[in-house]
């Protein structure tokens, strides 16, 4: 590609490009989402919209074992709503970084796109947010993300059980990536990660009567208290991930 | 309950989380208290959803054990995530022909 092309004022491109890293991570663990749902008896299709319609990993996971368990909708909500609650703070902290070209109907439509690896990407950014630009970030994004689930939705149809097996710890191997290198640095998030995993163990053994929503919920609010008690975050720390 | 139904509520609550807060507040959280629990809230989530699960989610013990511990180190030392993702994935796959 010539120079002049990759400098192109377009902030749409620039999104593109600065999308990529995002959307090669999002096929691959997406894949793995595939294969999650194709296990639980979720069709293509519906793989395919659970992705296109959420956009977002550990909900999606722990959605599709509230629809294998056939849970209620009122946990599949309350699920949602503590899993993803941190899109919220994501958001609330973007929306002070948007240019002023960023008027309600385009917030209505780049608020889809907030995620983890987005927002790390777009809050790192110099300068203001345009619309146009996020744009970019969220569709190479998006691509990577329901490809990566049609493929694996198919594939865990048609792939012998040694793959798939070992692919059901795609999406688990990407999530501690993430929080064992906070946690390395940070007394708190230490003290967060081993609570909610303790507490974890225990309702599976201990009570198994509670239903793996419920019980992820109990568990991360409860070791989130904790921890907001004993360790208050200060003023400095920024959340970075 | 249709899976469509699923669908719908789980689409939904996840867009309301992420729209409302983006187009409509103007104000900061002054609250450390809040400020705190919204920071640990993601770490405790994940953590919940990852343990004891993940030793479930291959099917087999031992194979689920060695790519969570290979993950455990290739997280410690900072890999990128979909390095971890992988390997741990791979070990797992490569420890079957064993166990």
């Amino acid at each position: 590609m010539k120079k002049k092309e990759i400098k192109s004022n377009s902030d749409f491109v620039n999104g593109l490009f600065d999308g990529i890293p995002i959307g090669l991570g999002y096929l691959s663990v997406s894949f793995g989402f595939g294969i999650m749902a194709a296990g639980a008896g979720i069709s293509v299709f519906e793989a395919f919209m659970i992705s296109l319609t959420n956009l977002t990993s550990a909900g999606q996971a722990q959605g599709v074992s509230i629809i294998a368990a056939g849970g209620t909708l009122f946990e599949m909500a309350l699920v949602q709503f503590i899993i993803n609650i941190r899109y919220a703070l994501m958001a609330l902290s973007l929306s002070q970084k948007l240019d002023e070209s960023f008027t309600l109907p385009h917030r209505f439509l780049a608020a889809y796109g907030i995620t983890d690896e987005i927002f790390a990407v777009c809050s790192t950014k110099e300068g203001t947010i345009k619309p146009k630009y996020m744009y970019g970030v969220i569709t190479i994004s998006t691509l990577g993300w329901v490809s990566g689930t049609f493929l694996g939705a198919a594939a865990g149809e048609i792939l012998p059980a040694s793959v798939t097996s070992a692919l059901g710890l795609v999406l688990y191997g990407m999530f501690l990536a993430i929080i064992v290198p906070p946690a390395r640095k940070h007394l708190g998030i230490l003290f967060t990660v081993l609570s909610a995993a303790l507490m974890s163990v225990i309702c599976r053994f201990f009570f198994p009567d509670i239903s793996g929503g419920f019980a992820v919920i109990i568990c991360s609010v409860i070791a989130a208290v904790l921890a907001a008690l004993i360790f208050p975050k200060k003023e400095q720390e920024e959340v970075k991930e | 309950m249709t899976i469509a139904a699923y669908i719908v509520v789980m689409a939904g609550v996840t867009y309301l989380i992420r729209m409302l807060p983006f187009a409509f507040f103007r104000k900061k959280i002054k609250s450390t208290f809040l400020k705190s629990l919204l920071y640990y809230v993601p770490y405790a989530v994940l953590s919940a959803m990852t343990i004891p699960a993940v030793f479930y989610s291959t099917g087999s013990f031992p194979t689920a054990i060695a790519g969570t511990v290979i993950a455990l180190i290739l997280a410690y030392f900072d890999l990128p995530l979909i390095v971890v993702a992988l390997a741990a994935s791979l070990t797992a796959f490569l420890t079957g022909f064993i166990f």
